[in-house]
């Protein structure tokens, strides 16, 4: 990603022919975007950063260096919901990454197929799920799934799979693995519209060139398309991982503050919730949820370093 | 080249799986609409049918739409999507012009301070957003929602904004200098009415995440006066979880504004999603 810094000639151009001592005009262009940024942004980010090494209400705060840190990760109970939370999180997002990624990949390669009717119309109604809300998504599988209305277990037995029907965001060893298929159904588009460029942007004439040489179908895809593909793949690995770990609203509205059962749904998102808010009988902590909030902070940003450094260097980009 | 038999089959196993996965895309959410107008009986006894005669009831949306504040909740949501959007996209015009156009001495790093944003969530300084509204008595209003999502949406808009502005052209820009105007004048009378369509589709992918958003409005505006539709719907399927009726008029009632909207859009968005991200 490169922030523009084109410089335009003529305006240099002009800029050295009248020397004025301040130009005020840049000030102004981006004087409201730098403020509200900045104010709204970078500085409760900053002081949240800060808030995790104090302790106390506002008036009598205290610095204690990485006491907090030392709590969350020291406590027996507050280090096994934290790493319960990180565990499931990273769970969360490998199932992100073994299912939406792969479904992206066919459903663009088969959209871009050339002469394919109705393209547009699968493309339209396979995106639709991603304009919804978690909160809808949530509940419209909820009523689902739920053994009370009967529709899956019905579908089950139609199919010849009755005895396989459960409570499947009631239970602890499914409920993660559920709400991670849900949050695929409701991903998928974007990962899926981005794979689908990036096949349309190959150009015809390498397509044309494997078919001379006699690569076609399956074995196209495979040693032509798919090369060409891993950057995006990366594209979407790290927004998925940003995403997934400040994610929040799917398992908030499934299963609650508690985010059960057993908390086995517990992800990072939730947990800062819960420790900056409470819920039920603890009381809410500013200075641990800075704290989680500091971790998540790291997390993302270490992630999101090591993916610049050293994924994306290594992806070969083919100048097409 | 492949013959015309083989062509054939592959379409059909090509349409079979695109299909498989366009009926899994649609089928939950046609399931909640058609029984959103059924009976309580009919839900139950026959949930894939379609509502006939006799099962036609309607009561749920009577009691959403009577009892409910859906209204308030919808104006609410409207008000703070659009003003953000309105922000986010002026504002990061005007700041991906600076950036683009004039070289100055704090250029690249104002560049990459704004694209830190791209990379960390906003969501993380939640603690200190919150204490911070409660410092200028902003709870509970819409003013902290907006405040919140335009500086949220100001990292891309800046972003896809300033990859656009590379293609105006300077020659016009000059033009417009050499006929005396100022560089205000440039920017809104030549530049922005040749960015319209970049300025769509900023706004059609920024505008999902702020109108579906469930954080901030949980956190910073859960008053009656100021929830979201995002929000009261949350609270109200919370609420009336046994009110089979209710729970799925209110689900209709949430989806439909948006499908609506994403039939009119689709095509904007989808290629809005790509010029944005594939160069």
């Amino acid at each position: 990603m490169t922030t523009s810094m084109a410089l335009d000639s003529s305006a240099l151009g002009e800029a050295q022919a009248v020397r004025r001592p301040v130009r005020w005009h840049i000030a102004v262009f981006l004087a409201p975007a730098l403020l509200v940024y900045t104010a709204v942004m970078v500085l409760p980010l900053v002081e949240t950063l800060r808030l995790s090494f104090f302790q106390g209400a506002d008036a009598q705060q205290a610095f204690v260096g990485l006491e907090n840190f030392r709590r969350l990760l020291g406590d027996e109970r507050l280090a096994f919901h934290f790493w319960n939370a990180l565990r499931n999180n990273a769970y969360f997002f490998a199932i992100h990454m073994a299912v939406m990624v792969p479904l992206a990949i066919l459903l663009g390669a088969l959209l871009s197929l050339p002469r394919l009717r109705g393209s547009g119309f699968y493309r339209t109604a396979i995106f639709m799920p991603t304009m919804l809300s978690f909160v809808i998504a949530a509940f419209v599988w909820r009523l689902i799934l739920s053994p009370l209305w009967g529709i899956t277990p019905n579908f089950l037995q139609a199919i010849g799979l009755g005895s396989w029907f459960t409570a499947y965001l009631g239970k602890e060893p499914y409920a993660l693995t559920t709400l991670g298929f849900i949050s695929v159904w409701k991903e998928l588009g974007v990962p899926m519209v981005l794979m689908y460029a990036a096949m349309l942007a190959i150009p015809n004439e390498i397509l044309e060139a494997a078919e001379i040489d006699g690569i076609t179908g399956i074995g196209q895809f495979f040693r032509i398309k798919l090369p060409l593909l891993w950057p995006t793949v990366g594209v979407v690995a790290i927004l998925t991982f940003v995403s997934n770990f400040n994610s929040f609203d799917l398992i908030y509205t499934s299963q609650g503050v508690s985010a059960g059962p057993n908390y086995s749904t517990d992800i990072l998102g939730t947990l800062l919730y819960r420790t900056f808010f409470g819920a039920q009988l603890q009381f809410g902590d500013p200075h641990l949820g800075a704290t989680i909030a500091a971790m998540m902070f790291l997390i993302i940003l270490s992630v999101v370093c090591l993916y610049l450094f050293f994924v994306q260097r290594r992806l070969v980009r083919y100048q097409l | 080249m492949l013959s015309a038999g083989k062509d054939f089959r592959r379409n059909i196993v090509v349409h079979a799986v695109l299909a498989f996965f366009t009926l899994l895309a649609l089928a939950p959410i046609v399931l909640i609409v058609i029984n959103a107008f059924k009976s309580r009986q009919a839900i139950f006894s026959a949930p894939l049918a379609l509502p006939t005669a006799e099962t036609f009831d309607i009561s749920g949306f009577v009691a959403v739409l009577g009892g409910g504040q859906f209204g308030s909740y919808f104006a609410n949501s409207m008000i703070v999507t659009l003003t953000a959007l309105a922000g986010a996209i002026l504002f990061g015009a005007m700041a991906a012009f600076a950036l683009s156009e004039y070289r100055f001495r704090f250029n690249t790093v104002t560049g990459l301070f704004f694209t830190l944003g791209l990379m960390v969530p906003i969501r993380l300084g939640t603690v200190a957003i919150l204490g911070m509204m409660q410092g200028a008595d902003l709870v509970n209003t819409r003013t902290a929602l907006i405040l919140v999502y335009i500086a949220q949406g100001l990292p891309v808009a800046i972003f896809v904004l300033t990859e656009f502005m590379r293609t105006v052209s300077a020659d016009l820009k000059n033009a417009g200098r050499v006929d005396g105007l100022s560089e205000y004048e440039v920017f809104f009378w030549l530049v922005l009415p040749l960015l319209r369509p970049a300025m769509v589709s900023v706004a059609v992918f920024t505008m999902i995440p702020i109108w579906n958003d469930l954080w901030f409005p949980l956190i910073l505006a859960p008053g009656e006066e100021t929830k979201t539709l995002t929000l009261g719907a949350q609270v109200f399927l919370g609420q009336y979880v046994t009110d089979w009726n209710s729970v799925l008029a209110a689900l209709s009632l949430s989806i439909v504004p948006v499908l609506a909207l994403y039939l009119v859009f689709s095509r904007g968005l989808i290629r809005g999603i790509t010029a944005g991200a594939v160069k």
